[in-house]
């Protein structure tokens, strides 16, 4: 068992096992968007050492560079003084360092045995010895205490048993590290237990995890060392027994600089409600119900995962809806069709703009009319003066800087991008906004532009919902925050309960607490 | 509001230059792809003018354009289809199935009954084409692929495996034949149906649907375009096309046959399409342009035998210069986005 003091951590129970991993200085810039700024921090062999953070607090991106997924801008690494650079997860792995990621890269028409050694395969002139990998196979199983049988295909196993491939694969490549993020997201709760015990023996025989999670009771259970991140800073790294969950959220938070907001507008209590949704059920969204009224800023928060963008396709109709109801203006939005939700005056920004939202080799004239060619057009006939004098107004409306509205869209910044969106969505003099991540990839200049923007619409008798993994972004401009969690809205806050500490607390609460809140 | 909205007039004074600048790129770029296949055409043109005898002859150009009014129509649509993000290898297929159709019905009954079961036909198995696309979303080169089989037996079906034989004096003949200012009819029709699709794909409401349904079909749907629809239209009008194509030859010809058109046909349409710089992969094309690919190859075939040079190389010239045309394509769309 590891102890809280590293320097007496077990090293030699293991011959694999590496000395102390030192990352320097490192940084990592994303289209000038920093998402690690100068992090150093030391992992010990035979230590959990997890890191913590919100949703883009840098905790993913230096879990990539440790293993070699990505490399860094700036800084450097060392393993027991030997320094590394690695080109690609292959260089990590010959240097002991494995990733677990949450996507699982098992080959599911193998079976069990073929996946823990693909690629390392002992061969004879080419035909792989299986009666040696399966002997292989039995004695690490048995020093690890996992009971699965080899010949299983890879495909028939749980997302638990196919986690345990996984790490007997890094360990069948003698792994000292193994990185793991967000391993028991994808879980149940006896398969979490399982995984936490797997996690605590890699520790006890001399290995390091980096654990990467969002659940810090499961942090501060099996940690010994917690990294905090936030916005690609180290805040602080301690010791677990000294950490609690709420000096952890405290570092999480800190006081980060304040994007200006625009002042809030509350509407008048006696509002009509534009948007009444009712126990609306789909794929990752659990019976929710909600209500929006007209000049409101409603906020979506939680977590990435939560079903927040779930629960926008499900009222915008984009998705399968498997009961409930919604109503725009008083009368029931049914049937499956987006088309018919924006006739209705229900418009949806998507969060990724180039997958979901734009066609981004065309002019950006056709990317904002694409909506309602019908007010551009007579007859089916595009009128070339009109579409060109409607899309200067809009986009000059919500202050998109193009050189001319015939250059494709890829030419354009991501906030401009962005604010395109908005003017297709203007275009279509909806009641109701829902955008998805508003912000996303987008410079400060432009974020405060896209706030004024949603804060226009509202003050001008429109229903906004804005869904955001930024709570600074959501508690900025929402008048009410609705705060989901594993597809249900776990809480609605107004007033003084909108807080940063109220929403994360209701966030990150784990589903022991399920139902406290109601 | 706190900050001033930056007004449109500062930007302009500032972009002006930029501006022009930009926009002048973009006019190049434009019409660099037209000038892509329109320029190899001219000079194609100009040197079988030169060296071709008989080649700048009234007869050989309206006879060029005449046996190529089927390949025009069919190009002409399949160009929608493939900028809605699909494809149809049916054509020739419905094609054989539109021959065999008004030949039969034309050996009994009025010619324009005949034509118009034809056209009927062709855009019913089209509809039928994009519906299984769209519905029971089969990937559209598979989809195409067996309904080309399907449909290649009820053309068996029909003829009875039999050629059948047209008179010569009837109305029949004239739909194909009829000459104005010394132009078959053939072409006028074509000529009229590329305009129409041109106009189509360029210039209307429609138009815009079809080129953001192949271009990302899923920013498509949720801007309220329903992809489904727009990309059935476009295999219904392939359909269309197809059965047009295949009255047109049967008037012109005189004759039908089940095995008419088939795989040879549906692989020169595409290879009209592509050579005029249509992109495969969808969202962007021009009927124009495809037109010109057509006659491009037309002229290549036309122009071999004019210069008695062996027609095995035909085959070899054009494959070379569909991987030029499909390599270009892949150049300016990796520069673009």
């Amino acid at each position: 068992m590891s102890t809280g003091n590293l320097e007496e951590a077990p090293r030699s129970t293991a011959a694999n096992t590496g000395g102390d991993l030192v990352v320097t200085r490192v940084s990592k810039r994303y289209g000038g968007v920093p998402a690690l700024n100068d992090v150093s921090l030391t992992i010990s062999p035979g230590t959990v050492h997890a890191l913590v953070g919100e949703n883009g607090a840098g905790k993913s991106t230096l879990g990539k560079i440790i293993s070699g997924v990505i490399g860094p801008d700036e800084g450097t690494m060392s393993l027991d003084g030997v320094p590394l650079s690695f080109k690609s997860p292959r260089d990590a792995l010959s240097h002991g360092i494995v990733t677990i990621v949450q996507e699982l890269a098992i080959v599911p028409g193998l079976t069990v045995a073929e996946n823990v050694y693909l690629g390392v395969e002992t061969s004879r002139v080419g035909f792989v010895r299986r009666r040696e990998s399966r002997r292989m196979f039995r004695e690490l199983a048995k020093t690890v205490g996992f009971e699965i049988s080899p010949d299983r295909r890879a495909a028939t196993l749980s997302i638990a048993d196919q986690q345990k491939v996984e790490i007997m694969r890094a360990l069948a490549r003698n792994a000292s590290i193994v990185v793991m993020d967000e391993p028991t997201a994808a879980l149940s709760g006896n398969e979490t237990v399982a995984l936490h015990e797997i996690i605590r023996s890699l520790a006890r025989d001399g290995k390091s995890v980096v654990l990467i999670s969002h659940f810090l009771s499961e942090v501060l259970a099996l940690a010994d060392v917690i990294t905090t991140l936030r916005d690609g800073q180290l805040i602080r790294t301690v010791d677990a027994k000294d950490a609690t969950e709420e000096s952890l959220i405290e570092g999480m938070l800190g006081h980060s600089l304040l994007t200006a907001f625009p002042e809030k507008t509350i509407p008048e209590e006696d509002q009509t409600i534009v948007l009444e949704v009712e126990h609306l059920s789909a794929p990752g969204v659990n019976d929710c119900s909600f209500v929006l009224h007209e000049r409101e800023i409603l906020g979506i928060a939680g977590l990435v995962g939560a079903g927040r963008s779930e629960l926008a396709r499900a009222i915008f109709r984009d998705a399968k809806v498997s009961g409930g109801t919604v109503r725009l203006n008083g009368s029931e939005l049914a049937g499956h069709s987006p088309s018919r939700s924006i006739r209705r005056g229900l418009v949806f920004i998507p969060e990724s703009r180039k997958e979901m939202g734009l066609l981004v080799g065309r002019s950006v004239k056709e990317n904002v009319s694409l909506s309602r060619l019908d007010l551009v057009s007579r007859f089916g006939w595009i009128a070339g003066i009109r579409e060109r004098r409607k899309v200067t107004d809009l986009i000059n409306a919500v202050t998109v800087k193009a050189a001319s509205i015939r250059m494709p869209v890829s030419m354009l910044s991501g906030g401009n991008q962005q604010k395109l969106l908005f003017a297709r969505s203007v275009m279509c003099s909806p009641n109701v906004l829902i955008a998805d991540e508003p912000t996303r990839g987008v410079d400060v200049g432009s974020k405060r532009a896209i706030y004024d923007l949603l804060s226009e619409m509202a003050q001008s008798g429109m229903g906004v919902v804005v869904i955001s993994s930024d709570l600074e972004e959501v508690l900025g401009l929402a008048h009410r925050v609705l705060v989901m969690r594993h597809g249900r809205i776990i809480t609605e806050l107004s007033g003084d309960r909108m807080n940063e500490q109220v929403v994360l607390a209701a966030a990150f609460a784990e589903s022991s607490n399920e139902g406290t809140n109601p | 509001m706190n900050v001033p909205i930056e007004s449109p007039e500062v930007l302009d004074t500032n972009k002006k230059r930029s501006v022009a600048l930009r926009s002048n790129t973009l006019r190049i770029l434009g019409s660099w792809r037209l000038a892509g296949i329109a320029i190899p055409f001219l000079i194609l043109f100009i040197s079988l003018s030169i060296w071709g005898q008989h080649f700048l002859t009234k007869a050989n150009l309206i006879n060029i354009v005449d046996q190529q009014a089927a390949t025009l129509a069919i190009a002409a649509a399949g160009t929608l289809v493939l900028v809605a993000g699909g494809l149809d290898l049916s054509v020739g297929a419905i094609y054989g199935l539109a021959t065999v159709v008004s030949g039969e019905i034309a050996e009994h009954h009025s010619a324009w009954f005949a034509i118009t079961v034809a056209l009927l036909v062709g855009l019913g198995v089209g509809l039928v084409n994009g519906m299984i696309v769209a519905y029971l979303k089969i990937n559209p080169f598979i989809a195409t692929l067996a309904m080309s089989f399907v449909i290649g037996g009820v053309a068996l079906r029909v003829a009875n495996n039999n050629l059948i034989v047209l008179s010569q004096n009837s109305t029949f003949y004239r739909f194909a034949n009829a000459e104005l200012w010394s132009v078959p009819s053939a072409v006028w029709i074509v000529l009229v149906f590329i305009v129409i699709l041109a106009l189509l794909l360029a210039k209307t409401t429609f138009g815009r649907r079809v080129i953001a349904s192949g271009g990302n079909a899923e920013a498509a749907r949720l801007a309220g375009i329903q992809v489904n629809q727009v990309r059935i239209i476009t295999y219904a009008l392939s359909g269309l096309a197809a059965g047009l194509g295949g009255v047109i030859d049967t008037s012109r010809l005189l004759s039908a046959q089940s095995t008419n058109g088939g795989p040879t046909l549906t692989f020169l349409v595409l290879a009209g399409i592509v050579v005029g710089g249509t992109s495969i992969a969808g969202g962007e094309g021009s009927v124009p342009r495809t037109t010109i690919g057509v006659l491009f190859i037309a002229l290549i075939y036309n122009g071999i035998n004019l210069l008695a040079i062996p027609s095995l190389y035909q085959s070899i010239v054009l494959g070379v210069i569909m991987l030029l045309a499909v390599s270009i394509d892949v150049r300016v769309r990796k520069h673009r986005l």
